[in-house]
């Protein structure tokens, strides 16, 4: 059972070659003894009846704390959310339960509140990465990275607000997809920064997130910057990348990256030329400020949708004898290291007197990055870099030095702050640890990403299994 | 020699708008339900959630800026103010700033800023013995206002009076009543004001360091507060000493004007683009059932009722801030061959006796024999008097006021003979107070003309009457 795909797994479950319930049960039992700490909440019983009618039916799914689930601890990794069970839940999660008949198997661990790339950031300790437990998963979503690739789940879902999928996805060996902003509602996911904010899929491979893909989808009434996607997401066929142009920007691909990451990416750009695709090298000249701005616009916007977190109404309350004291003994115990240093980082960015040197240009740093990119899908199909600069590091290493922390999203932080799509798929080891391969497109050009996507699968053949067997 | 002062004020009013839901979320307006029942996740401030705007609330703010002139913006968006208060549930509110709704415009005598949306906050209730912050023993919150849609209308400093802010915000009320966007109560706060007040040497341009007072709740207390204000402002530049920017609190009771918060509490609110709405960008179709939906306004009627009507203006008024009245008004006025004027009288009186508030369309009288009375009147058929009583038995009976006055007797003496006899008779009668108006007290002829009027039940013309006692006294 475990070496079954979803999709592989749906369709034998739709055949009525595989039993809906021992499926769920066989992944309800691994998740329940998961040993890296992946899950922070596991159902604790199959359900009694599936319906097999729908396409998901069996297949157990694994969310990200992040997202609500009515009556379900909602945390988001935080210790000001512990407990806290939403009264209802994320569209994206009705959409992969109730209609496409997913049943949900656990919730992820994940940094708090989505702000990390480590997953030690979460206030129910960090997860571990399965390919060596010494070394952390990728964040924020780790979490949701560790179980597909310790097999504790078929796939899972997360958010990427500057990497967070991609990311783990490439330091854990699966694939990980970043929508277009816009593409899957935001509904019901707990905010870290809005206009970055997107949901996304952890699969084993590229026709599973595409599967995935296609239940997510949608424009919803309860999200106004929600518009779905122009075309229903197509399971990929493609094996050849012929008259594909792939652009290779040189600010996202030398400086910085490790020299294992940058061998693999060589690699497979050879792969992509013999599969068809042309390569050559482009230029984002904004790109390499991304991660400036991003680390403006994120903590801006996060310290104002974390102002919720008081006390007054839901979760974690330390009493005390005046409101403001109330406010900020909550606060200072709620929450973690990192998160407060974006709620300051932010606030100061939006004070008066600031918010136009900081704030203001780092809007128009963003602008002119999209911009990059629009010219860039003029003369390219897709622009490809490494995922993430270096393979999965060790425990503590990086916790004392955010900026270091920060790097980890400089070659991701660019796509979110374009709003545009973006997969991470394996393509090779270094120091025996994954690697992982970005490719963009323009917006709404999924279903072509993941058709050059499978096409280089196939032609990398990178095998998960050692993670889990 | 001292300075003359003149005072310069701009209003800022907090309109809560009457539509079926919350401004971002699903839940209904709440009126008075037990706290915390008209609440759902997103007014609650949720994790997760997100608002969504109210499509009613927009349209109401296109009609409310296009009622008052303004330019409505081919985009407008919302920004979040940040504050922590437990009565703003997500520790901001959705509020429009430096790109509002509606620009510019003018009611009345008085230049519009802006026109804004944004959200309600909660209600604080504070629970012992006082009902006020200090000495209570806990304060609670009732989210069920939380999220009410408001519209806020900024004035131009353009208003050099408390009698002029009063009258303009008389206006302005029935003005939004009419509309149809809010109930415009300022006891159950729909309906909220805050005035900016300025002191400045007459003639001068320059405007003066102006203060705020807030939430004063009502149209009485804010001429009383405004009034107030400009006495303390021109008492202390009389003692040379200077107006300081802050906002104030009237207590109407007391007449007393106090301090709300000091600058070193002033709050850096720290606005930055709601990014999880979009723009407002008012289509074609939009503008035009906003445009649809505008009723005529009290200005605009009462001008009409002036310029077509030829009413005297303080009828015009009436009718205007009445419109119920008004369109019977105007009912009458078509059936009585444009006789406006007479129409106009007949309908006050009809108001007198059925009450502001009534709807005179439900009421006995139908306009075409309220036209008839006028008629009869103006014809002289009936006197003035007579036809009140006959006016008193329409709203009875609704019968025609021919019919009431024929069967009461109550038809004008058309034969003078009949009422030179009556006259006769009186003056045969009274011959004590004809003695004194012979003796050269004219006055006096009064004392006879009660009896005459008696004797005919009213049917009597007072000029007639006048007319045949002089002849008959030869005075
Ligand atoms: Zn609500």
């Amino acid at each position: 059972m475990i070496e079954l795909t979803a999709k592989q797994a749906a369709d034998a479950i739709r055949s009525g070659e595989l039993d809906a319930a021992e499926y769920f049960e066989f992944y309800r039992q691994r998740a329940a003894k998961d040993p890296y700490n992946s899950y922070v909440w596991v159902a604790d019983e199959t359900p009694a009846e599936i319906d097999t009618s729908k396409p998901f039916a069996g297949v157990p799914i694994a969310i990200k704390d992040l997202f609500c689930t009515e009556g379900i601890p909602s945390q988001a990794g935080s210790k000001i959310l512990e407990d806290y069970r939403p009264p209802y839940s994320a569209t994206s999660v009705k959409k992969l339960t109730t209609e496409a008949g997913s049943t949900l198997l656990g919730k992820t661990n994940q940094d708090e509140f989505a702000m990390g790339s480590s997953t030690e950031n979460s206030a129910y300790g960090p997860t571990l990465n399965p390919w060596d437990t010494t070394r952390v998963p990728g964040g924020s979503s780790g979490g949701s990275a560790a179980v597909v690739a310790g097999a504790t789940a078929p796939w899972s879902i997360g958010t990427d607000t500057g990497g967070s999928i991609r990311q783990p996805a490439a330091l854990t060996g699966i694939v990980g997809l970043k929508p277009t902003y816009g593409a899957i509602s935001r509904y019901g996911m707990i905010a870290f920064a809005s206009s970055l904010d997107q949901a996304g899929t952890f699969t084993r491979d590229v026709t599973d997130t595409a599967m995935l893909l296609s239940a997510m989808v949608g424009a919803d009434p309860c999200d106004q910057t929600s518009l779905g996607l122009p075309e229903p997401v197509r399971l990929p066929t493609a094996d050849s990348l012929k008259g594909i142009r792939l652009g290779v920007p040189e600010e996202l691909s030398g400086e910085g990256i490790e020299e294992g990451v940058l061998k693999a990416f060589n690699e497979t750009l050879e792969l992509a030329k013999q599969l068809g695709a042309t390569v050559e090298t482009t230029h984002l000249p904004h790109a390499p400020h991304g991660l400036a701005a991003y680390y403006l616009i994120a903590p801006a916007e996060c310290s104002s949708n974390l102002a919720r977190y008081d006390g007054v109404r839901f979760g974690f309350r330390k009493q005390a004898d005046t409101l403001l004291d109330m406010y900020n003994q909550t606060r200072e115990a709620g929450f973690g290291a990192e998160v407060k240093r974006r709620i300051m980082l932010g606030t100061y960015a939006l004070s008066s007197g600031y918010y136009d040197a900081y704030y203001g240009r780092a809007q128009k740093v963003r602008t002119l990055i999209a911009q990059d990119f629009k010219n860039a899908f003029g003369d390219f199909d897709f622009i490809v870099t490494p995922t993430a600069p270096g393979v999965a590091f060790e425990l503590n290493s990086k916790t004392s030095d955010p900026l270091a922390m920060y790097l980890n999203d400089f070659c991701t932080v660019p796509m979110s702050l374009a709003g545009i799509p973006a997969i991470s798929i394996p393509n090779g080891l270094s120091e025996g640890l994954p690697v992982g391969f970005q490719i963009a497109g323009p917006a709404f050009s999924e279903n072509r990403i993941l058709d050059a996507a499978l096409a280089l699968e196939k032609a990398i053949g990178f095998d998960g299994s050692k993670a889990y067997a | 020699m001292s300075t003359e002062y003149e005072p310069v004020i701009g209003l800022e009013i907090h309109v809560q708008l009457k539509t079926r839901t919350k401004m971002f979320c699903g839940c209904e307006l709440s009126f008075g339900e037990e706290p915390n029942t008209r609440t759902c996740p997103v007014c609650l401030g949720l994790p997760g959630t997100l608002p969504v705007t109210n499509a009613q609330a927009v349209q109401y703010g296109i009609m409310m800026g296009l009622a008052l002139g303004c330019e409505i913006a081919p985009r407008s968006i919302f920004h979040r103010k940040n504050y922590f208060y437990p009565d703003l549930s997500k520790g901001y509110q959705i509020s429009q700033y430096d790109i509002p709704l509606c620009l510019g415009g003018q009611l009345g005598d008085v230049k519009i800023h802006r026109i804004h949306l944004e959200e309600d906050a909660a209600k604080l209730v504070h629970v012992g013995s006082s009902g006020r912050i200090h000495g209570s023993e806990a304060s609670v919150v009732d989210y069920n206002r939380g999220g009410t849609p408001l519209a806020e209308i900024v004035t131009e400093p353009d208003i050099y009076s408390a009698d002029q802010a009063r009258d303009w915000l008389t206006l302005l009320r029935e003005t939004l009543r009419q509309l149809g966007v809010s109930d415009v109560n300022m006891e159950e706060g729909s309906l909220r004001c805050d005035a900016n007040v300025s002191i400045r040497p007459k003639g001068s341009k320059a405007l003066g360091t102006k203060t705020e007072l807030k939430n004063m709740n009502s149209f009485r207390f804010v001429a009383q507060g405004i009034n107030a204000e400009i006495a303390r402002q021109t008492a202390l530049l009389e003692s040379g000493e200077p107006v300081t920017q802050e906002t104030l609190h009237f207590d109407p009771v007391s007449g007393r004007i106090s301090s709300l918060r000091s600058k070193e509490e002033a709050h850096d609110y720290r606005y930055f683009p709601e990014p999880d709405l979009v723009p407002i960008v008012p289509t074609p179709e939009m503008m035009a059932a906003a445009e649809a939906a505008i009723p005529e306004l009290p200005a605009e009627r009462e001008a009409r009722y002036e310029s077509d009507f030829g009413l005297p203006k303080d009828t015009a008024h009436l009718f205007a801030y009445e419109p119920t009245w008004g369109t019977y008004f105007e009912r009458v006025a078509v059936e009585g061959d444009r006789d406006a004027k007479a129409a106009g009288i007949w309908v006050t009186e009809l108001r007198t006796r059925l009450g502001a508030d009534a709807d005179p369309h439900k009421s006995a009288v139908v306009p075409a024999q309220l036209a008839a009375l006028a008629a009869l009147a103006a014809a002289k058929k009936v006197t003035a008097a007579a036809a009140r009583t006959v006016l008193d038995k329409m709203v009875e009976t609704g019968d025609h006021p021919a019919e009431i006055a024929e069967a009461e007797g109550l038809t004008a003496m058309e034969d003078s003979g009949e009422l030179s006899q009556i006259v006769a008779k009186v003056i045969s009668e009274n011959q004590d107070v004809v003695e004194r108006i012979r003796g050269g007290n004219a006055k006096a002829m009064g004392a006879l003309v009660g009896p005459i009027m008696r004797e005919t039940k009213g049917r009597a013309d007072g000029g007639e009457v006048n007319r045949l006692l002089r002849e008959q006294l030869g005075v």
